[in-house]
C-alpha cells in the first residue's frame, strides 16, 4: 500500500492526466515572475559601479546556468531511477530534460560571451568555468544524439541513462572551477553558507529571475514529457482515445 | 526604487552596453519560447499522423467487409 504512490508515479497515463492541471499554474507563475524580474533587472536595479549596465545580463546568465546544472542532476537521477526500478516514466523525463538543458546551457554560454566582450574585452577564453560549461553543453547534445541513434527505445533509454550518469563527473568540476582555477570567470556572488557579495537592490531581482527560471523549467519539462509520453504510448488505448478526442 | 534611465532612448542605449544587453535578452527569450512551442508543435504533428493512420485503417476495414457498409446503410434508413 505504501508503495502504491510510487508505482502510480511511474505510470505515463497517470502523469499525463494529472499534469494537465498543473500546466496553467506553472505557465502563469513563470511568465509573471520572468516579466517582473526582467523589468526590475533591466530598468530598476541600480547600475553596477564597475561594469555599468552590461552587468544586467546577470539576471538571465546566472539563472540559466543554475538551471542548466540542476537540470543535469535531474536528468541523471531520472536515468538512475529508470535503470534501478525500471520505471517507464522516469526514462521519459530523462529524455525530455536533454533538449531543455542543452538550450539553457547554450543561453548561459551565449549570454556569458556577450557579457564578456564589454567586461573582459573578449567573447571567449578557455577559462575553466567556461570550458566545463562547454563540456556540459556537449554532454546534453550527446544525450539528444544518442537517444535518436537506436531503433529500439529500451536500448536508447539505457544508453542515455549510462551517459547521463557518467557525465555527472563534470558537475562538481563546474561548481568548483572558479575556486580551483582562478583564471577569469568571477567567483560565485550568491553563497548559501556565507553572506552574498551582492547588494540587496540587485539581489532581489536576481532571486525573482531564479524563481521564474525554476517555474519555467518545470513548465517546459512537463510539456516536453507529455509530448514524449504521447509519442511512445499512442498505440495504447488511453492515448489513442486522447488523440482522437483532440486533447 | 525608481527607473534608472532618462527615457526610452537612454534605456535602449544603456550607456553603450545596449547591444550586448539586448542581444543577450533577445536570444534568451527566443530560446525559451522555442522550448515551449516545440513540444506543442510535435504534439500537433503526432495528432495529424494519428488521424491519417486511423483513416487508412477505417478504409481497409471497409474494404475487407464489403457487406458492412450496406448493413450500415440499411440501419440508417
Amino acid at each position: 500500500m505504501a508503495w502504491q504512490w510510487f508505482h502510480r508515479l511511474g505510470s505515463p497515463r497517470w502523469f499525463y492526466e494529472k499534469s494537465s492541471g498543473w500546466l496553467p499554474w506553472l505557465a502563469g507563475a513563470s511568465l509573471l515572475l520572468l516579466a517582473v524580474g526582467m523589468a526590475w533587472g533591466l530598468g530598476f536595479a541600480p547600475q553596477d559601479a564597475k561594469q555599468g549596465n552590461s552587468y544586467r545580463i546577470i539576471y538571465i546568465h546566472v539563472p540559466a546556468a543554475f538551471l542548466a546544472l540542476a537540470g543535469y542532476y535531474l536528468m541523471a537521477i531520472s536515468g538512475a531511477i529508470g535503470l534501478i526500478w525500471k520505471m517507464k516514466l522516469s526514462f521519459v523525463v530523462m529524455r525530455a530534460a536533454a533538449p531543455i538543458g542543452a538550450a539553457l546551457t547554450f543561453v548561459a554560454l551565449f549570454t556569458g560571451a556577450v557579457w564578456g566582450k564589454p567586461t573582459w574585452g573578449t567573447y571567449w577564453v578557455w577559462d575553466a568555468r567556461i570550458t566545463s560549461m562547454l563540456i556540459l553543453f556537449l554532454l546534453y547534445v550527446g544525450m539528444i544524439a544518442l537517444s535518436r541513434a537506436f531503433s529500439r527505445e529500451q536500448l536508447a533509454d539505457k544508453a542515455c541513462a549510462l551517459l547521463a550518469l557518467v557525465g555527472t563527473v563534470n558537475i562538481p568540476i563546474i561548481y568548483k572551477s572558479v575556486d580551483w582555477w582562478f583564471t577569469l570567470h568571477q567567483p560565485a556572488t550568491i553563497k548559501l553558507t556565507e553572506s552574498s557579495s551582492i547588494d540587496p537592490s540587485m539581489f532581489y531581482p536576481l532571486l525573482t529571475m531564479i524563481a521564474g527560471f525554476y517555474c519555467f523549467y518545470a513548465w517546459a519539462l512537463i510539456l516536453q514529457t507529455r509530448t514524449l509520453v504521447l509519442q511512445r504510448e499512442w498505440r495504447t488505448q488511453w492515448a489513442s482515445q486522447l488523440l482522437g478526442e483532440g486533447r | 526604487m525608481e527607473f534608472q534611465f532618462d527615457g526610452l532612448a537612454d534605456f535602449l542605449a544603456m550607456n553603450g552596453h545596449g547591444p550586448y544587453v539586448w542581444a543577450a535578452y533577445g536570444i534568451t527569450l527566443l530560446a525559451m519560447a522555442g522550448l515551449i512551442v516545440q513540444p506543442l508543435l510535435a504534439r500537433r504533428q503526432l495528432r495529424r499522423e494519428f488521424r491519417r493512420e486511423q483513416r487508412i485503417h477505417a478504409r481497409r476495414a471497409g474494404r475487407r467487409q464489403p457487406g458492412r457498409r450496406a448493413a450500415e446503410g440499411a440501419l440508417a434508413e
